[in-house]
């Protein structure tokens, strides 16, 4: 057994295999949790027979027949750029999952600029999702690949301001790190030291800026423009069927699995939680923690309509990046006063 | 040199040709006639720039059914399952004026409880049309959920109806000179006492609260969202004098500010034996359009829960002779339709069927409208007013 750990190759593969297996099956369950708690938001029942109880098989059941479907490429697309782009997507969103933190050391790789390294990794979706809408040869695709784009670059930036304020404050940009800050004591009350997640301490504007933009990055509702079904039929998904649609469909909620693991660790303590042993509980700390956040992006989405894109991109520009770097102005302040 | 020579000029000389300037012609988007917003089969060809309309063409047609020289073959009675076809989503408010015409010309007084009952039924249909409409704006808009939340209570209204006439959609309940009596009431020669089922007025009391609780909720969910006002205010403004010169009729119309309504003009329904306000918009946007049907829901339901309480006790049906033979002349009556003013021009030889059946449709009129009305605006604006306008594929076809 230590040979196989100790082997940089066969770890790696561990590793890997490791984490394609978990965001898999997270993915499946946020897909399910998506279909069952809009259903009840609409008193609808939701799947019902998949897996005899609860349609609990209903995701798998859809994967499958998805994979069994014929692999259309319609004539006029590119074809080697329209078969590489859902793969390109699902490998952005995998590759963030390198550096989020399950507990102190189950971690893929403790980055130094784990935040950094996040940031960058999760925007390579949106090339994916560009080079889906350009290949494609169909109006509707290429108009929601270039909203995607638009909106990517609006929403980078109020992204990254707002994980600024967190790594001031924690002096950090190692994942691990941030949630070792969190985890310090702030005040001794009697005996028991307390310690707060970032959100009480100060960053709950940049809480709330980060899961706006993460919503944006995600292309949820209220900022699903690129796929806006009433307008651009599909969006980018208009021509893919089969198992591109599927990997294109495991991509977007393994990307909200990968965006309230970010969020969860930098500013809700990540795996950490008083009185709980992090090596043992971590992981289902922070999976408590990401199901929160997931049951909140949910809930969004089924309640409001979406945005246009002009009037999304004033938002970010005027609003969310002022806010941001205000933020980050005050953080900065009371970090040297204090 | 033209577009074309210069293309496979900088084909051959890609290296020369840098210097060319980007053309950047605008794009053909064909919309429709699928697609998942047109409400059916509209197709609307728009040049865009981007996502900017530059020039849009509706093209209607797709589904025409030649109802009005279908009319031409059938008799009158026949004719009434055909028209309650025209626009589904308020099937029987499309029977009424038919009805009427043909009454007047054959000189039929109806009686006051088929009045009544025509009259509720009506008002039912004109629930549950703008029941779809205020959940199909938002789903168009990107919320999916007061879809369910108004469908629900339309499913209430729509069992009403069911239970009253036997049909969801398409009741077919009109008779020339009444309402059809309710099955297993006896023979038609017989003079027929039942006709609405037990315990419909109650029912339909209980309904109305239910529709009010709903449209409360609407107001609250959608009326009050901020990105919903965002999206509906001071989009797709039609100004009086226009929505008045394109002959916009119905709730677009009074969105637009001008207090028109045929219930209140007209009577081919005892609508002036009720008290109902005439609810008007004063900006003429998406969201005057949809906070006008909002409100026009609530006074509906209070016609129907009047209608209800005062419905007098009576005949279903006035004396017709067994075979109907309108005599000769031409009559025009119209009805306030859930949609907007609907038509029926009846040209009458003395026969069995009409001559000649004109149908005017709301839908079609409102329509005219969006090749001035979107010139300029922005493709998920298209989308919002397209949902606004309320229209359906059927009852611009016909």
């Amino acid at each position: 057994m230590s040979g196989i750990l100790d082997n940089f190759w066969s770890l790696l593969a561990l590793k890997i295999l490791f984490i394609t297996g978990v965001m898999m099956t997270v993915s499946l369950v946020i897909i399910f949790a998506e279909l069952k708690i809009s259903a009840h938001m609409q008193s609808r029942v939701g799947p019902y027979f998949a897996g005899g109880r609860y349609g609990w098989a209903q995701p798998l059941a859809d994967g499958l027949k998805f994979i069994q479907k014929e692999d259309l490429v319609p004539a006029d697309a590119d074809r080697p750029v329209f078969k590489f782009a859902p793969m390109v997507v699902l490998a952005g969103t995998l590759a963030v999952f390198v550096i989020v933190p399950f507990s102190p050391d189950l971690v893929v790789r403790n980055l130094d600029l784990g935040v950094f390294y996040a940031l960058a990794a999760g925007s390579i979706g949106t090339v994916g999702v560009l080079m889906a809408g350009w290949s494609s040869a169909n109006k509707y695709s290429l108009m929601g690949g270039l909203r995607a784009a638009a909106q990517l670059i609006a929403y980078e930036l109020p992204l990254v301001l707002a994980v600024v304020g967190v790594v001031i404050q924690a002096g950090t940009m190692s994942m691990v790190g941030i949630v070792e800050a969190q985890a310090a004591p702030v005040f001794h009350l009697g005996d028991t030291a307390i310690s707060l997640p970032y959100i009480f301490q100060g960053q709950f504007v940049g809480f709330i800026i980060f899961m706006i933009a993460a919503l944006a990055e995600l292309n949820r509702t209220p900022f699903d423009m690129p796929i806006a079904e009433s307008e651009l039929v599909m969006g980018y998904l208009t021509e893919y069927s089969g198992i591109r649609f599927t990997m294109f469909f495991l991509g977007e909620y393994a990307g909200i699995f990968a965006m309230s693991a970010i969020a969860s660790t930098l500013f809700l303590g990540g795996y950490y939680f008083p009185g709980l042993d992090s090596g043992t509980f971590g992981p289902l700390v922070l999976m408590g923690k990401v199901g929160l956040l997931v049951f909140l992006i949910i809930w969004v989405r089924w309640t409001l309509p979406r945005l246009r894109e002009d009037q999304l991109q004033s938002f970010a520009w005027k609003w969310l990046i002022p806010l941001a770097l205000v933020n980050i102005a005050v953080t900065a302040t009371f970090k040297v006063v204090f | 040199m033209t577009t074309a020579d210069r293309q496979t000029l900088s084909m051959h000389h890609s290296e020369v040709q840098v210097s060319v300037e980007l053309q950047t012609p605008d794009m053909t988007l064909n919309l429709g006639p699928q697609h998942p917003s047109t409400h059916g089969v509209l197709r609307l060809v728009a040049q865009v720039d981007g996502e900017v309309i530059k020039e849009l063409e509706p093209v209607v047609g797709y589904m025409h059914r030649g109802y009005e020289k279908l009319a031409e073959v059938r008799t009158y009675p026949q004719i009434t399952a055909l028209v309650n076809r025209i626009d589904w989503v308020s099937g029987f408010a499309n029977e009424i004026p038919f009805m009427v015409a043909t009454e007047r010309l054959m000189g039929i007084e109806v009686p006051e409880r088929a009045q009544y009952i025509r009259l509720i039924l009506t008002e039912m249909a004109r629930i549950s049309n703008h029941l779809v409409f205020l959940s199909s704006l938002p789903l168009e808009l990107g919320a999916a959920t007061p879809l369910m939340h108004a469908l629900r209570e339309r499913e209430r209204v729509l069992d009403l109806i069911e239970g009253a006439t036997g049909g969801r959609f398409h009741p077919n309940f009109n008779r020339i000179g009444g309402v059809k009596p309710a099955a297993g009431a006896g023979s038609t020669q017989k003079k027929v006492v039942q006709d609405l089922p037990q315990g419909f007025l109650e029912q339909t009391k209980s309904a109305m609260e239910y529709v009010r609780d709903v449209c409360a909720d609407m107001v609250n969910l959608v009326l009050g969202n901020e990105i919903f006002m965002q999206r509906t205010k001071g989009v797709g403004i039609i100004p009086a004098d226009k929505a008045l010169a394109f002959g916009v009729s119905g709730p677009n119309l009074r969105a637009s500010g001008v207090p028109f309504d045929l219930r209140k003009t007209d009577d081919y329904l005892p609508y002036s034996n009720f008290d109902f306000d005439v609810v008007t918009g004063s900006n003429g946007d998406c969201f005057d359009r949809y906070a006008v049907r909002l409100e026009e829901v609530v006074q509906a339901s209070r016609i129907v829960d009047q209608a209800v309480e005062e419905i007098p006790a009576g005949d279903l049906q006035a004396k017709v002779p067994r075979i109907i033979k309108v005599p000769k002349g031409e009559i025009y009556v119209r009805a306030e339709n859930p949609k907007g003013e609907m038509g029926y021009y009846i040209v009458s030889e003395g026969g069995r069927g009409p001559y000649r059946l004109k149908i005017r449709t709301a839908s079609f009129s409102n329509l005219s409208v969006l090749s001035w009305l979107l010139k300029g605006q922005l493709v998920p604006d298209l989308i919002a007013i397209l949902g606004s306008l309320d229209f359906v594929l059927g009852d611009v076809d016909r």
